[in-house]
């Protein structure tokens, strides 16, 4: 094996690993927040590189009527809450973020799928309209089971992702999709080695938003209460934030998340309705290395799973996913000896 | 009204019935449905009782369903041999799983079985061997002797065989000492600790029993359709899998059943009509399961069997009296130490707890251990029980150092414990909740309790129980809820689960908190007719009344450190104490 391959493999995992990263943020905040596993995050990746795809070829994306009537749904449960609970009061503000809000893109989407219109545009149409998926999702299924054990939370996440991948086949078809490369072209390393310059944004990209990431949390009110309500929601909320929102803020920061993912892994992957799954796992194993709780160490851990998974694929191609999976048993292991023993957790009902 | 027996003989006769007036579809189908059957059964016991998850029971389907399939087909032996060798790979998978990932919380187990079930799926589609994705044809039918299970109704009526005799097998076992220990998972491994179970032990049994129902089921499947292909073994067919066991009702041996043919039912209507309607039909199905799924957790957590069960009349099981006796421990002669705690320290970080405390507990007495709030009461209680570790010092429990041994293990030595926060199993009857204190007094595993060769021993278990709820005055209610009694009865009832340990020691924590002053009353007479019977009592109480009146010695601490101990009247009268404990006032 020559040094050339040895460094297009490690570019090459280095740029996957920068997507799992994503992913894998978007997981670990998503479960520190609401104790959600949130697989469908993988879903909502593909459906941005399909809706960018749509675009791309001049049709109007699935999407549009997917999150249309997700948003009509969750208007509606959200209004039947709020008239239940005497708060009529807060109608329009409901209406407003559930309906008006996720509908601003979708007529966009309609005005614009099928003009000429520069690249831009389609992308921050994408952004737009895939940016609520998470909190509709979550209003639709998983914040009525808020309460919940962890265990009935994940069903409900794995089950609401064979729900949204089998819509998404009615919505965007079988074909698989690849999109035109954000930027083109090739850069030559020291060395003769060429890289796509798509894979090198994909690096900078994750770089650039793992700071921004480190400075919200670090900094900001938003981030601090989100971080709060993470290590103790009664305590965050007896301060005054109020965990839906916190809940509602960490499932918009993971769709924008896995809306970026979508649209940088689309021109170098072919994508179909249903490629989500493997990303959101693989993410997964990333935020199982990292515990589900920290952040570097998650990150760490995705870039660990990009590259195997490149030196996977160029060794031992029909294994790949075998051998990728099985990387979460020593993590495992390692884990149930470092678990902390004092504790008693108890587990409830089912039925 | 019907009562449950006649209505599982109804039940077995209507299958024994059904190939002869069925079409072979219906017939076809029902074996469907009792392999599924075998799958969710083992679902039951993991999630419904046990509160574990797994999405990867169509995996170990799979694995058995494979082994059988190249046995005898590559190697041409015996299908008997395919079964041995398929339960053998299926058990020894979830062992090694549930090994590695059941000491960790909630949501490790079903992420490691997603990556599991996932890489099994891409490894019978990669293996040459295995035929990939193309699969296996030709596995032969199964052979007894003469007879062969070629016919499909020969394979309906072992299918069923096989699936009777294991939903019986599940329900004797949960009627047992390990199958309480199995019910006890969700009341959380404090509990369990105390009357000496072993949760992780537990755990991985059952996962194990999970994992060769699925085997099982994956061997009749492979031989009833005679060809295998990676598709039914998806991580998407351990959802389906799921959704029986949670239509059923997830917590009843007999909603598997249920769940299952319900499920393979509309499954099967749905692939009737779903190609009229869709070019996806496969996609359509996927959907409206999925949904189904989250409706069902939403809105009926407990799915049809309790439906089934207002039905069914169910009476509870006598408890019989001529039954033999438990062996019983010899209690130390009075004033003998039993407990004696040495210059003990416990450390959080940077903050002492408890500061090199020493005191001991003689045979035959009661002593209360008294302080204000933060005095480290409870952390004693935990560090004398085995929940935390000591930092340094000693504590010594009938002359044995205590301090590496876990919570069990102190459990057995016969030091028997309360809670404050009292932890009781709301949905067993109170007889069930004190039975399960006898787990250490007797010796049933769980193949002798599934085929029901455990009676003699768990009948005196039964008795051994309902003297301990006549020794505290609640044998009336033998048979209610334990989550029906109010809360004084419920410290009462906990006592007695306690005392079916048969200890030496019995260690209370706060059982007057919450108490009316009748019920008050009623705990300090309990409590000392104990004594008198030759029990050794610690009391960690905050209500000084009811300590007064009743112990024999007080230990006060305060801020962690030891600051009195005598008799009642002394600690009384002690200015210091006052000070601490009263602030002055008294």
């Amino acid at each position: 094996m020559s040094l050339d391959i040895i460094l297009i493999l490690l570019i090459d995992g280095l740029s996957t690993g920068a997507i799992y990263l994503l992913a894998g943020l978007g997981f670990v905040l998503v479960f520190s927040v609401t104790r959600v596993i949130f697989i469908p995050s993988g879903d909502i990746a593909a459906f941005a590189a399909l809706t960018l795809a749509a675009f791309q070829s001049r049709t109007v994306p699935g999407s549009i009527w997917l999150v249309a009537a997700m948003a009509a749904l969750a208007c509606l449960a959200e209004c039947m809450t709020h008239l239940r609970n005497g708060t009529a009061r807060r109608l329009p503000h409901a209406i407003f973020f559930y309906a008006v809000l996720p509908l601003i893109p979708c007529i966009v989407g309609l005005m614009i799928a099928k003009q000429d219109v520069p690249e831009a545009l389609r992308i921050v149409t994408t952004m737009a309209l895939i940016l609520p998926m998470g909190v509709l999702i979550d209003r639709l299924t998983l914040r009525p089971l808020a309460t919940s054990s962890t265990l009935i939370l994940f069903i409900v996440a794995i089950a609401v992702h064979f729900l949204i991948a089998g819509i998404g086949l009615i919505v965007f078809g079988p074909e698989g999709v690849r999109t035109n490369p954000i930027l083109d072209g090739v850069t030559t390393l020291p060395g003769g080695v060429v890289v796509p310059a798509q894979q090198i944004l994909m690096m900078i990209v994750a770089l650039l938003l793992s700071f921004v990431f480190y400075l919200f949390f670090g900094r900001s009110i938003t981030g601090k209460a989100l971080r709060a309500t993470a290590s103790n929601r009664v305590g965050a909320r007896l301060m005054g934030i109020r965990p839906e929102r916190a809940a509602a803020t960490a499932y918009l920061i993971a769709s924008g998340l896995a809306a970026i993912v979508g649209i940088l892994i689309a021109p170098v992957t072919t994508m179909y309705y249903d490629s989500g799954f493997m990303i959101g796992l693989k993410a997964s194993v990333g935020a199982i290395i990292g515990g589900m709780a920290s952040y570097p160490i998650t990150a760490i851990g995705s870039v660990f799973i990009g590259i195997l998974e490149s030196w996977a694929s160029f060794l031992a191609s029909d294994y790949k996913e075998i051998i990728i999976f099985s990387v979460v048993i020593p993590v495992l292991i390692w884990r149930s000896f470092a678990v902390h023993r004092d504790g008693d957790e108890e587990i409830e009902e089912l039925a | 009204m019907i009562p449950a027996r006649s209505f599982a003989l109804f039940a077995v006769l209507a299958l024994l019935a059904l190939p002869a007036v069925a079409p072979p579809f219906l017939v076809t189908l029902m074996s469907h449905v009792g392999v599924s059957s075998l799958v969710v059964l083992g679902l039951v016991l993991l999630t419904g009782i046990g509160g574990m998850m797994s999405f990867g029971q169509a995996a170990f389907v799979g694995i058995a369903a494979y082994t059988t399939g190249w046995l005898t087909t590559a190697l041409g032996w015996s299908p008997w041999l395919g079964l041995v060798f398929a339960l053998a790979l299926t058990a020894a998978s979830a062992l090694a799983i549930g090994a590695i990932t059941l000491r960790l919380g909630g949501h490790f187990l079903p992420l490691s079985t997603i990556a599991w079930g996932l890489s099994i799926y891409y490894l019978f589609g990669n293996l040459e061997p295995l035929g990939r994705h193309s699969g296996m044809l030709n596995i032969p039918p199964i052979t007894l002797g003469p007879v062969s299970f070629m016919s499909q109704t020969a394979m309906y009526y072992l299918i069923w065989t096989f699936t009777l005799l294991a939903t019986l097998f599940c329900l004797n076992l949960l009627d047992s000492r390990e199958g309480r220990a199995l019910r006890l998972l969700r009341g959380g491994a404090h509990l369990m600790g105390s009357i000496g179970m072993d949760t992780f032990r537990t755990r991985l049994r059952v996962f194990v029993i999970a994992g060769i129902l699925a085997g099982l089921a994956g061997w009749l499947y492979a031989h009833m359709t005679r060809f295998i292909s990676p598709a039914p073994f998806e991580v998407k067919i351990s959802i389906e899998y799921l959704l029986m066991a949670m239509t059923g009702g997830a917590s009843q041996v007999a909603g598997a059943t249920v769940g299952a043919s319900l499920i393979v039912l509309i499954k099967n209507w749905l692939q009737d009509l779903l190609p009229h309607l869709t070019d996806n039909p496969a996609q359509l199905e996927q959907v409206a399961f999925a949904l189904m799924l989250i409706l069902i957790l939403r809105f009926a957590r407990s799915g049809l069997m309790p439906l089934v069960l207002k039905l069914v009349k169910r009476m509870p099981r006598p408890v019989d009296v001529q039954a033999g006796l438990l062996p019983k421990r010899r209690l130390p002669a009075t004033g003998e130490t039993v407990l004696e705690v040495d210059a003990v320290e416990r450390r959080f970080g940077g903050l002492v707890a408890v500061n090199k405390v020493s005191f001991n507990v003689k045979a035959g007495e009661i002593v209360g251990l008294i302080g204000p709030n933060g005095a480290g009461k409870s952390t004693m209680f935990n560090l004398i029980t085995g929940t935390l570790s000591v930092s340094s010092g000693t504590v010594r429990f009938l002359g044995k150092d205590t301090r590496r041994l876990s919570q069990r293990q102190i459990a057995a030595l016969g030091c028997a414990r309360t809670f404050q926060h009292v932890k009781l199993r709301p949905a067993m009857s109170l007889l069930d909740n004190v039975v399960g204190g006898t787990y250490l007094r007797t010796q049933a595993g769980y193949i002798k309790s599934g085929l029901k060769l455990d009676r003699e021993e768990e009948e005196r278990a039964r008795l051994e129980a309902l003297m301990r709820l006549e020794q505290v005055g609640l044998a009336e209610r033998a048979h209610d809820l334990a989550g029906d009694l109010p809360l004084g009865q419920q410290r009462v009832l906990e006592i007695a689960r306690a005392l079916a340990l048969d200890p030496v020691l019995l260690i209370l924590d706060e059982p007057a908190a919450g108490l009316r002053k009748k019920e008050k009353d009623a705990l300090a007479a309990l409590l000392r007719k104990l004594r008198d019977d030759g029990l050794t009592i610690l009391i960690v109480e905050h209500d000084m009344d009811f300590v007064m009146n009743l112990v024999d010695r007080i230990v006060v601490m305060v801020f962690g450190q030891k600051l009195r101990e005598g008799d009642p009247t002394t600690i009384r009268r002690d200015p210091a104490v006052q000070e601490a404990y009263l602030g002055g006032l008294a």
